[in-house]
């Protein structure tokens, strides 16, 4: 193999007496693009952060140019040529696109004194290399998330960069963008700067990955080309445990539907949605952000309530005009945004999953019954495996799929007979991916009509027994998961909206 | 030109300096005292001292942090370096007070410096903390008293003006002190160390995201500590003018003025978030405070309305920067639309 542009070997990190980082050892050849994957706290982080300078590894070196650090400033990471792009693209949003460009270079030459002609120079070279234009003097925080991404992108390339670590960097870009950035790095990759992303999700960049290096629990699992890669034996690598790629087979399907929706219509955002929802169904709704998935999960749970159409619950016109008639006509809603809209972060977990049903624990004297609502609680938190030493603990001290099987426990509370989820497993790892997937599945052949919406084409496909596509604001299939492959089902969702008529 | 018009109606600076020409106005149009030479050198000398603390806070406010322990450290270094002076009989010029202020003040801001720099705590509880450190040192271990004579040189230093001011119809006088030269010093280096250094672009940086401003390579620990140190000589720098001017030393004099420094720079277009506001927006947010607190008198109103007016005056001037932010957050283009 040719001269790697680094190589990482044997690095061992702990903090406070945990080993995040064990013997891990990487190397990425020039031009290459090398996908570093891993689930949350599995060392991805950490790795960067030595890789960069951030950190200095306990045991092992790091050769970069041919030469052999033990560990590495910041300083020197970059004046070698590896740059970080940071999931927040590490800017300051107070500054001008031109000191967000410049600042580092000032910097790395270890100026007193900067220039603004300097620095304008330098930042008009910057945005030309990838063809970028925007105002220089426009200040950062006034861009959107592409701009901002080129931005670090720009700044990036300037200091005659040879690797570019990217964290996440598709998590908040639309389909068109991640094409957009896909361009440009392989327009790096023409010349001869490699890229490394860092990713827990299989397909964002499996198109475009040239290898992967899996790790977990800050041990390398297997580093592989993505031919010997498929969906299990990623999730296999990266958990250390067996996933069944099957499909959601519904045991009992009643012959009345528990939801029905005609001619419903929010303005502005969907119209005309006619779906049924039969007990013991998974009802799947993707589709694209601005397509209207979340206005009608919203509307159906009342806290957006519609403009037009008709909700039946049961066979019968029911008016959801509020969040307090939805969870009434037993309808409950995981939102999408667990963090601002779902959950108490600082209460404890038990006052999170018994909050909704708060009522039913108030003694006829009119005071809260804390025992009893706390035996409520504890009785979720075994039934859903949360994962936690006490539940008195506040919901922030868990882990992102923790934090969502506790929504899941606060819905499932109110015992609804209608459970609508949306992105349910946004920002999840794998592992407890599958754990909200199987709950899910049990909770439908319990009797359960459930709706899953989601961006996330696999989880729909495996859990859903039927799956309908939106886009602008329309339904615009509706297909069976298991005669339809993921590709069909991106093509129905992506498809140009001015090609469908009616767009209202 | 009308690129230079829509920089300037986007600027905090250029609203302020609207309000102060029409408060100005309407003193001038009330009173007529307003623009009468004494008063304008009334009004620069009542400036020295905020302004010089007002320079301090701005530099600690940009880097994300507010400091309240500023009159307290300038009370203990001054009154450590009169006593010290006084009690050794010196008779020399005002130069060695400057340097032991200095010092001293150095000293004092390092420990500031070495808290702030070393633990995430906001630097408001920690100088809370260390504030009341600094006026018990003094209190307890100084055993502060006032101090009535001062030594030769710096009362002489105090007394020495630049150039006398008489108003032709009342025939009061006004002198111009030597003092004002010090916060125009203090004003051009903290300008162009903000402006035109990697330290001032640092403090910056820090204020809009102290993790990026590591990840790009700023040397975050050191700026923090460093910028703590030159808060320190500033305000022993403004604690010292006050004791010359003042011509005694008053241990308790300077306690409480953070609130009105910090409310100036605020006014002054800096945010308490971090990471904005200049130098020019904090002097006339000095300039507006001290007219306003100055002038009620040439107006008539009575002395207790100052607190009002200068509550009122903060909320409508932060009220007015939030204002202007939430337009151009809407202007800015949206992510996703529903």
């Amino acid at each position: 193999m040719v001269d790697n542009v680094i190589a990482v070997r044997d690095i061992g990190k702990a903090f406070a007496g945990v080993q995040a980082l064990d013997g891990i050892t990487l190397e990425i050849a020039p031009g290459e693009i090398h996908c570093l994957a891993g689930e949350n706290g599995s060392g991805k982080s950490t790795l960067i952060k030595v890789m960069s300078g951030v950190h200095a590894p306990d045991t092992g070196t790091i050769e970069l140019n041919g030469k052999t650090f033990s560990k590495l400033s910041p300083i020197e990471a970059i004046s070698n040529g590896v740059q970080v792009i940071y999931q927040d693209f590490s800017v300051f949003p107070n500054l001008t696109v031109m000191e967000n460009l410049a600042l580092n270079a000032e910097l790395a030459a270890h100026r007193t004194f900067v220039s603004w002609k300097r620095m304008r120079a330098v930042a008009e070279e910057a945005i030309a290399k990838i063809n970028f234009t925007i105002d220089l003097d426009e200040k950062v925080g006034q861009l959107s998330v592409a701009q901002k991404q080129l931005v670090a992108i720009s700044r990036a390339l300037m200091s005659d960069a040879k690797l570019i670590i990217m964290d996440e960097p598709t998590t908040a870009l639309t389909k068109r963008e991640v094409d957009a950035l896909f361009a440009i790095i392989l327009d790096l990759k023409a010349r001869g700067i490699a890229t490394l992303f860092v990713s827990h999700k299989l397909d964002e960049v499996f198109e475009i990955s040239e290898r992967f290096t899996i790790i977990r629990n800050g041990k390398s699992v297997i580093t592989c080309l993505p031919e010997e890669l498929d969906h299990a034996t990623f999730s296999h690598h990266m958990t250390g445990r067996e996933f069944d790629d099957d499909h959601f087979v519904p045991e009992h399907v009643s012959e009345e539907p528990i939801l029905e929706t005609r001619g419903l219509g929010v303005d502005g955002a969907f119209a005309d949605v006619d779906l049924t929802l039969r007990k013991g169904e998974i009802l799947g709704i993707t589709g694209l952000l601005g397509s209207g998935r979340t206005e009608l999960a919203l509307s159906l749970f009342g806290s957006k309530p519609a403009d037009s159409g008709k909700i039946l619950i049961n066979g019968e016109v029911v008016e959801v005009g509020s969040v307090r008639a939805a969870i009434a006509h037993g309808i409950g809603y995981v939102p999408e945004d667990r963090l601002t809209e779902g959950l108490f972060l600082e209460r404890s977990i038990n006052s999170n999953i018994v909050i909704s049903e708060i009522d039913s624990f108030v003694s006829k004297f009119g005071a809260l019954d804390q025992r009893k609502a706390d035996a409520e609680g504890q009785r979720w938190v075994d039934e859903l495996k949360i994962a936690t030493p006490n539940p008195a603990n506040p919901v922030n001290t868990l882990s992102g799929g923790n934090q969502q099987r506790i929504v899941l426990a606060k819905w499932l509370a109110t015992h609804p007979k209608i459970l609508i989820l949306n992105g349910p497993t946004v920002g999840v790892d794998i592992g407890s991916k599958h754990d909200i997937h199987r709950i899910l599945r049990t909770l439908a052949s319990e009797g359960l009509g459930v709706i899953i919406i989601s961006d996330d084409i696999p989880e729909v496909i495996q859990n859903c027994n039927r799956v309908m596509a939106m886009n602008a604001g329309r339904i615009v299939a509706e297909i069976d998961p298991r005669r339809t492959t993921e590709s069909e089902l991106a093509e129905l969702m992506s498809k140009d909206p001015s090609t469908i008529d009616g767009k209202g | 030109m009308a690129k230079l018009v829509r920089k300037l109606t986007k600027s905090n600076e250029f609203y302020l300096l609207l309000v102060i020409i029409a408060v100005s106005i309407v003193i001038q149009l009330r009173s007529g005292q307003f623009f009468s030479a004494n008063n304008l050198v009334d009004l620069a000398n009542a400036m020295v001292v905020p302004g010089i603390f007002a320079v301090g806070a701005f530099m600690v406010l940009v880097a994300g942090g507010i400091d309240v322990s500023f009159p307290a450290l300038a009370s203990l270094s001054v009154y450590a370096t009169t006593r010290v002076l006084v009690d050794a009989g010196y008779t020399g010029g005002v130069w060695l007070p400057f340097l032991m202020v200095i010092v001293v003040g150095a000293i004092l801001g390092a420990f500031n410096g070495l808290f702030t720099s070393r633990f995430v705590v906001p630097v408001l509880i920690i100088t809370l903390g260390t504030a009341s450190v600094f006026s018990g040192v003094m209190q307890g271990v100084f055993k502060s008293v006032q101090i009535p004579n001062l030594p030769q040189g710096m009362s002489d230093f105090g007394r020495s003006t630049l150039f006398v001011a008489t108003n032709p119809e009342s025939g009061l006088t006004s002198n111009m002190p030597v003092a004002f030269l010090i916060l125009v010093a203090v004003v051009a280096v903290a300008f162009v160390v903000m402006r035109y250094t990697t330290f001032g672009r640092g403090l910056y940086a820090i204020g809009g995201d102290e993790s990026a401003a590591a990840r790009a390579g700023f040397k975050v620990r050191k700026i923090k500590f460093w910028l703590f140190v030159i808060v320190g000589i500033i305000a022993s720098l403004a604690g010292l003018v006050r004791t010359s001017m003042m011509d005694q030393m008053h241990p308790t004099n300077l306690l409480g003025m953070e609130l009105m420094v910090i409310a100036a720079v605020v006014l002054g277009g800096a945010s308490i978030t971090g990471g904005t506001g200049t130098l020019t927006g904090t002097m006339l947010g000095t300039l507006l405070i001290v007219i306003v607190q100055n002038s009620m008198i040439l107006v008539g109103i009575p002395t207790f309305w100052q607190g009002f007016a200068l509550g009122t005056l903060i909320l409508v001037g932060t009220g007015i920067s939030a204002v202007q932010l939430t337009r151009s957050r809407k202007r800015a283009p949206a992510l996703v639309q529903g």
